[in-house]
């Protein structure tokens, strides 16, 4: 056997556990699930071919909803709902997050004595985010007993204030303030890409006259936007994820799950809903794959559009 | 003008903007800081108070209760009043219309003065529970959450660790045909959303009899995953190929490379990938909600989150547990901030 293949062999051999798991957790069950989702099936029945049938059921009513302007024509208008509930989120939480995130990159990014604790305190509740954190907003937040609210009235005078997550029309926002609390999870990102912005390139604007605003606008940021492109990306997909904080804050509640009045159905959490309370595996495995193919459009359409936006440092030095 | 003029270009000297520019940042940097701690300070501050303090004194920071004074056999609170000028402390014995109040002094319980009671100032005292945190204990059966999470969190961390080694390794090290085609596979799946397989596997896992086991949360770990092969094959590339070939000619096969030279010096990046793996598996409540069903197999995640159902109005138990549940990660950031980072740094991914 000649070297070269032994090398190649050795090489496949020690990627198998990542082959294996590949075809058995990820390929087998993409492709288990494209096939429940043209069936109907409840786990304890053998599944039974419908062909288009859970497809039509998400989409159909769609013209007639538009045309009427009204939901009810929908076939399935919770699907809707909870894409509405999600694009909502994403477009209030990621754009804040993003904005906020980056600022305090920079601000932590800066030479200065004692940066680390600061570092520290806005990255601490990232490392923690989950079951404890939402418990712990949802009591802050709670308006009889909570501490938020309160807080607005004595302290800012706000006369009315929300009702957060138990308000229709604030449950949203309310999920939105909690995520930014733990904004340190990206912040850290953009730390990481600062960091890696060569100070050769500060040197020469320096030496070129430019200042800080100026240095800002034309070095920091063109170096920094594939990180904000990535972040964008990841945030895109992971609302579409979004889950957890959902179940914790309104599954106890009376209106359960998604409560209130639907206002936090999100995507993933009518998903879990048809497969683990309704047991409708089939039309639950149609939703996991509109969302795949959701997050593969998302995806494209980021990249494609970062042409127009995105610096790579390889460009930048073409163009210096 | 002249004179506000240079005092404002002396801001423009790099010295003077820098200091300007460092006062501000550290002002905004200490404000948002304090919105970050707060939400921890309630959260510790309510595990150590009784019902009675969170119901009467919710709003406050501190566990603390009104300090009372015995008058005339009843307990009432004590103030701190300001009565023609003096400092006194008097206890309030009646409230009346108007938010006034009728105040003693506990000494001579006969003379009643009539005071505004907003303007003086309610005394207090530390009243602490800690007795919250083994109450809460015992109305959970926490050992039990805690030995599970723990075996889920370790045993697939050691599976994650042993798997990434071996695929990263082989993805670092050798040249094939298709090895660079199935690392670009291996990535695209980092945005592939769990959902569209996840459905097919709980099926599977019901099928194996592994369902309300701990095993669907831990077998996968052994077949290793995009990301923290990504980070391990990124670390086993800056690791000299001079040192591999010395290996080879003394003898060693890519096994003993791996474990021998790689390894030892990559112990940084495992280090990462393993605290980056606690965190992950420690906080993570998806999967063990879909595939736990029964108590006794529940995670912490899990069993905190029904507890909460069950013991809604037992608010300090809640967060005393909650305090319980963060405590390890937050000690585990601090005694491994400096490698943290720098995985962080090194990776910029799973936020």
């Amino acid at each position: 056997m000649s070297l070269a293949r032994r090398e190649a062999l050795a090489g496949y051999a020690f990627v198998v556990p990542w082959i294996i798991g590949f075809l058995i957790f990820t390929i087998g069950p993409m492709l288990a699930s494209l096939y429940f989702s043209f069936t109907k099936y409840n786990i304890v029945d053998p599944p039974q071919w419908i062909g288009l049938a859970n497809y039509e059921k998400a989409f159909s009513g769609i013209w007639d909803a538009i045309r009427t302007g009204d939901p009810r024509q929908f076939k399935d208008p919770l699907f809707w709902k909870s894409l509405q509930v999600t694009i909502y989120y994403a477009s209030i939480a990621l754009p804040l997050n993003l904005a906020l995130s980056f600022f305090l990159a920079v601000l932590l990014n800066q030479k200065m004595r004692g940066i680390n604790i600061w570092r520290t305190i806005y990255f601490l509740p990232s490392i923690i985010a989950g079951v404890a954190v939402t418990i712990l907003w949802v009591r802050i937040l709670n308006p009889r007993v909570g501490v938020l609210n309160p807080f607005l009235k004595d302290v800012l005078g706000v006369q009315n204030p929300p009702g957060w997550l138990s308000d229709p029309e604030w449950a949203v926002p309310a999920l939105v303030l909690m995520g930014l609390w733990s904004v340190g999870g990206s912040m850290i990102i953009y730390l990481a890409g600062l960091q890696g912005v060569p100070t050769d390139l500060y040197d020469a604007a320096k030496v070129d006259g430019a200042n800080a605003w100026q240095r800002f606008w034309n070095v920091t940021f063109p170096m920094m936007t594939p990180v904000l492109f990535y972040n964008l990306v990841l945030g895109m997909i992971a609302t579409f994820q979004y889950f957890t904080q959902v179940y914790v804050a309104t599954s106890n509640s009376l209106g359960g799950l998604g409560s209130p009045q639907h206002s936090t159905l999100f995507y993933n959490v009518y998903l879990y809903q048809n497969a683990f309370r309704y047991f409708d595996m089939g039309y639950a495995s149609t939703l996991a794959w509109i969302l795949f193919i959701i997050v593969l459009i998302l995806t494209a359409l980021i990249f494609r559009s970062s042409d127009a936006w995105v610096y790579y440092e390889g460009q930048l030095k073409g163009r210096g | 003008v002249r004179k506000a003029l240079g005092f404002l270009s002396s801001f423009r000297s790099t010295s003077g903007s820098d200091f300007l520019l460092k006062g501000i940042t550290t002002l905004i940097l200490a404000s948002g800081s304090i919105l970050i701690l707060i939400p921890f300070l309630y959260m510790v501050s309510t595990s150590l108070k009784d019902p009675a303090q969170i119901r009467s004194d919710s709003t406050s920071l501190l566990p603390r209760k009104p300090e009372t004074v015995d008058v005339n056999g009843t307990l009432e609170p004590l103030y701190r009043v300001t009565i023609d000028g003096q400092v006194r402390e008097y206890a309030l014995i009646k409230n009346i219309p108007g938010g006034l109040g009728q105040f003693v002094d506990p000494a001579r319980p006969d003379v009643i003065h009539e005071l505004r009671i907003r303007d003086q100032k309610q005394l207090y005292r530390w009243d602490v529970h800690w007795e919250n945190y083994p109450e809460a204990i015992n109305a959970m059966p926490f050992w039990r959450y805690l030995g599970n999470t723990l075996i889920v969190t370790f045993v697939g961390m050691a599976g994650m660790l042993f798997s990434c080694s071996l695929v990263a390794y082989g993805f670092s090290r050798f040249r094939a045909r298709w090895l660079n085609l199935l690392f670009l596979l291996l990535l695209s799946t980092i945005m592939l959303p769990s959902q569209v397989r996840l459905l097919p596997m709980y099926i599977l896992f019901q099928r194996l009899g592994w369902v309300d086991t701990l095993l669907p949360l831990i077998v996968p770990q052994f077949f290793a995953n995009a990301y923290d092969v990504f980070l391990l094959r990124q670390f086993f590339m800056t690791i000299p190929l001079e040192l591999d070939d010395a290996a080879k000619i003394d003898g060693a096969n890519p096994l003993q490379i791996l474990l021998y030279i790689i390894l030892p010096q990559a112990r940084p990046a495992l280090v990462s990938v393993g605290i980056f793996h606690f965190l992950y598996a420690w906080n993570d409540f998806y999967e063990p909600l879909i595939f736990l069903h029964t108590s006794e197999n529940w995670t912490l995640a899990v069993g905190l989150q029904t507890f909460d159902a069950i013991y809604t109005i037992n608010t300090h138990l809640i967060m005393a547990v909650s305090v319980l549940m963060i405590v390890p990660p937050i000690l585990l950031f601090f005694f491994s901030q400096r490698i943290f980072t720098q995985g962080v740094v090194f990776t910029g991914i799973k936020g």
